[in-house]
């Protein structure tokens, strides 16, 4: 008998049509019960729905808002079940997400039902310094990209003598491409809650924030819904006194994810990084010693408490310890959440969890805009933060894009510097005149104007940029170049040296050619071209094409295709 | 000034958003009424708004269309996206119609990388897509105003 039915309403299930399936069950089995749950992380296979029975639970997946298919779903038809491939499973350690897409993610008696809550429970029977040597006994490093030890930062923090200490909680997910944080809060607002609520106890602050970008309206409301229902419980008094906690959303700058510009915007000002020393744990919040974790971190920290710190080292590497939550998307076939213990290779995650085909991946781009190409031939290198370090790539936030053999890594490289030109704050000029130069001579070398001398300023400002930049965007901003550079440096030189994109991804390199012998003449690529640049024999006006791709699109017999500048034959598939 | 003053200034971004939710945008009027109520010169405000990309300034169309371009979107086709709705509407990034009807913008991702390529229109997510299924959304758009009208 049907107990339950469940719902993947995250931002991606809800993007994959989640809400129309949901509307039209209700409808369909209005004797049950239906709920909307978090993401379970198979985004692939979204939207997806779980039906909660006596003898056990079954997941269909890609269901579609149509009655006929829903109704199978209801008759629990074995056709459509989902079942997450083995390799994933087997690879897999879920410390932190085993509840995400199976409760209510606003239901509190349901996050107690599955010890929610039982951390901070012991945690407000612990002294704040047992607290802190069982964060430090883990050895918990900072999820958001640094990898400082969080129980290190907290012990900053406690040890400060202060009328008001603040907790913040950076949910300022900005990196293109990363969703790990937002999954937690939008599934988990809960388990994020009581992290930060056993933070407070561990380091006696009394005021908590959480920066939350404001393109997460889910997450805003789910976490502020949490919020409510814990201070009507009262489980966020703690030693007597209740604490202050309240959402902060942001209003879209990704400088603000650095911790002093961070705490500007959350003081109402520009978010405009600032020279450290003073940290933030002697002078942050309006001055008063403020901590600053992501969201991630504070994620694993009711485990940490509840089972204990040596228990959580067991997983992972000796010194990067635990799991970690990638994003994992690009050229792959399930793209999506993955929660891996570190030092888990590369390849696993990419092959085995992801099932990209060996042989048609030639990098993974990890950290975003702050990280690094790294090339399929390191990818037995293991998932820490040190050896992503000594590869010139970062651990980051988690965002870790797929690149396919067909993807140019110049244009890769100019897209994120495109990126954090633009975000890029303006104060240090290193950063705002160099990482835009940067930009310029990238643009002259997909745009077929390029030197080898632009390769080499490349390398060398890129460097410059590095030394002369207050803040951790200045200070990585290079990196997609320079990784790309070691790593990718043939392509750039075919570039500059031969006008040749080996991807034929870059506009000014390629021309658009319709195979005569192929094409059937239906007349869809002029119909379609927005620049009629296609005349009626069938040839294309390069001069006019503007590479939109229409013709190519729409092509029944494939006939049309990029082709490299001058030549003849067709390069690309 | 007072702790507690200072503390309150903190609401700047929470107000300039109220606003912006409001009104669809940030005018002149609205940065000169908000320093007042913060008893802050003009152009602190001013500043504040300029920094963040949330913030606009001009009003949006009736159809806010945002196209992602998070590192997904991009690798598998963003740039393309955005020119087939510039070519289809005749608006760039950034831009809004003379109409007011559709506006354009590129954002930095939507977070719905499994799906990309993506774009939203008012909040509604649209992914998998291709030129085809691009037009014919902006196309039921369009159909949709014109019946409405």
């Amino acid at each position: 008998m049907i107990k339950r039915i469940k719902v993947g309403m995250a931002s991606c299930g809800i993007a994959a049509g989640a809400g129309e399936v949901l509307e039209l069950l209700k409808e369909i089995a209005q004797d049950k019960e239906v709920v909307e749950v978090g993401c379970i992380g198979h985004c692939y296979a979204e939207p997806l729905v779980e039906v909660e029975t006596d003898s056990g639970n079954y997941i269909f997946e890609k269901v579609q808002p149509k009655e006929k298919d829903l109704q199978k779903l209801l008759e629990l038809d074995e056709f459509t079940r989902f079942q997450p491939h083995n390799l994933r499973i087997d690879k897999e350690r879920l410390l932190i997400t085993s509840l995400a897409g199976k409760i209510v993610p606003t239901s509190l008696d349901e996050y107690k039902d599955h010890k929610g809550y039982e951390g901070l429970k012991k945690a407000l029977e612990m002294k704040p310094d047992e607290i802190v040597e069982e964060v430090k006994t883990s050895k918990l490093r900072g999820r958001g990209g640094g990898g400082f030890p969080a129980g290190l930062k907290w012990s900053f923090l406690a040890a400060k003598e202060s009328e008001q200490k603040v907790l913040i909680c950076n949910a300022d997910e900005g990196d293109p491409g990363a969703f790990m944080d937002r999954t937690l809060m939008e599934s988990l607002p809960h388990q994020v809650i009581e992290g930060m609520l056993i933070g407070a106890k561990a380091t006696g602050a009394r005021k908590l924030f959480i920066y939350c970008r404001a393109e997460y309206p889910l997450a805003v409301k789910n976490l502020n819904i949490a919020i409510e229902q814990i201070e009507k419980e009262g489980l966020n008094i703690i030693d007597g006194e209740p604490v202050d906690i309240m959402v902060k959303e942001g209003a879209g700058a990704f400088v603000c994810g650095e911790e002093t510009a961070l705490i500007h915007s959350l003081e109402g000002k520009r978010g405009t990084p600032r020279y450290r020393p003073p940290y933030p744990t002697d002078y942050g919040f309006h001055g008063y010693p403020s901590a600053i974790n992501n969201v991630e971190t504070f994620a694993n920290v009711p485990f940490i408490v509840r089972e204990g710190g040596a228990k959580f080292a067991e997983t992972g590497t000796e010194n990067s310890t635990g799991t970690k939550l990638f994003a994992l998307a690009g050229d792959l076939k399930y793209s999506g959440l993955v929660e891996v213990p570190m030092g888990i290779s590369i390849g696993e995650v990419v092959y085995d969890i992801g099932g990209a085909e060996p042989g048609s991946v030639k990098a993974v781009q990890i950290g975003g805009p702050s990280g690094g190409c790294i090339p399929a031939d390191h990818f037995d290198t293991p998932i820490d933060y040190d050896s992503l370090t000594s590869l010139g790539a970062i651990m980051g936030s988690g965002g870790l894009i797929v690149i396919g053999n067909d993807r140019c890594m110049v244009e890769t490289a100019r897209y994120f510097l495109e990126f954090t030109t633009r975000e890029s704050c303006g104060k240090c000029t290193f950063c705002r005149i160099g990482t835009k130069r940067m930009l310029e001579t990238l643009e002259r070398i997909t745009g077929g104007e390029g030197s080898t001398e632009d390769v080499e300023l490349l390398s060398d400002l890129g460097n410059k940029i590095i030394r002369g930049s207050l803040c951790g965007l200045g200070q990585t901003a290079p990196n997609p170049v320079l990784s790309t550079l070691k790593y990718f440096n043939n392509e750039y030189l075919a570039h500059v040296e031969e006008g040749f994109c080996s991807a034929m991804e870059c506009k000014a390199l390629v021309d658009v050619f319709i195979d005569q012998e192929t094409c059937i003449e239906c007349g869809q690529c002029i119909k379609n071209c927005p620049v009629d640049c296609i005349s009626e024999d069938y040839v294309v006006d390069n001069e006019v094409c503007t590479r939109c791709n229409s013709c190519i699109e729409v092509c029944p017999v494939d006939a049309i295709a990029r082709i490299a500048k001058g030549g003849e034959v067709s390069v690309r598939n | 000034m007072s702790k507690e003053k200072v503390m309150e200034k903190s609401n700047l971004i929470k107000v300039l958003q109220t606003e912006q939710k409001k009104e669809g945008f940030i005018s002149d009027a609205a940065i000169e009424r908000i320093a007042e109520e913060f008893d802050l010169p003009v152009v602190e405000v001013e500043g504040v708004v300029s920094f963040y990309t949330q913030f606009k300034r001009v009003p949006p169309g009736k159809y806010q269309i945002m196209v992602c371009d998070g590192t997904a979107c991009h690798i598998i086709g963003s740039t393309l996206i955005l020119n087939w709705i510039t070519d289809d509407l005749g608006i760039k990034d950034g831009e809004t119609d003379e109409e007011g009807l559709f506006s354009l913008e590129s954002v930095a991702c939507l977070g719905c990388c499994s799906l990309a390529p993506v774009i939203s229109i008012n909040g509604k997510v649209y992914g998998k897509l291709d030129r085809k299924k691009l037009l014919k959304i902006i196309a039921d758009y369009k159909k949709k105003e014109a019946a409405g009208a």
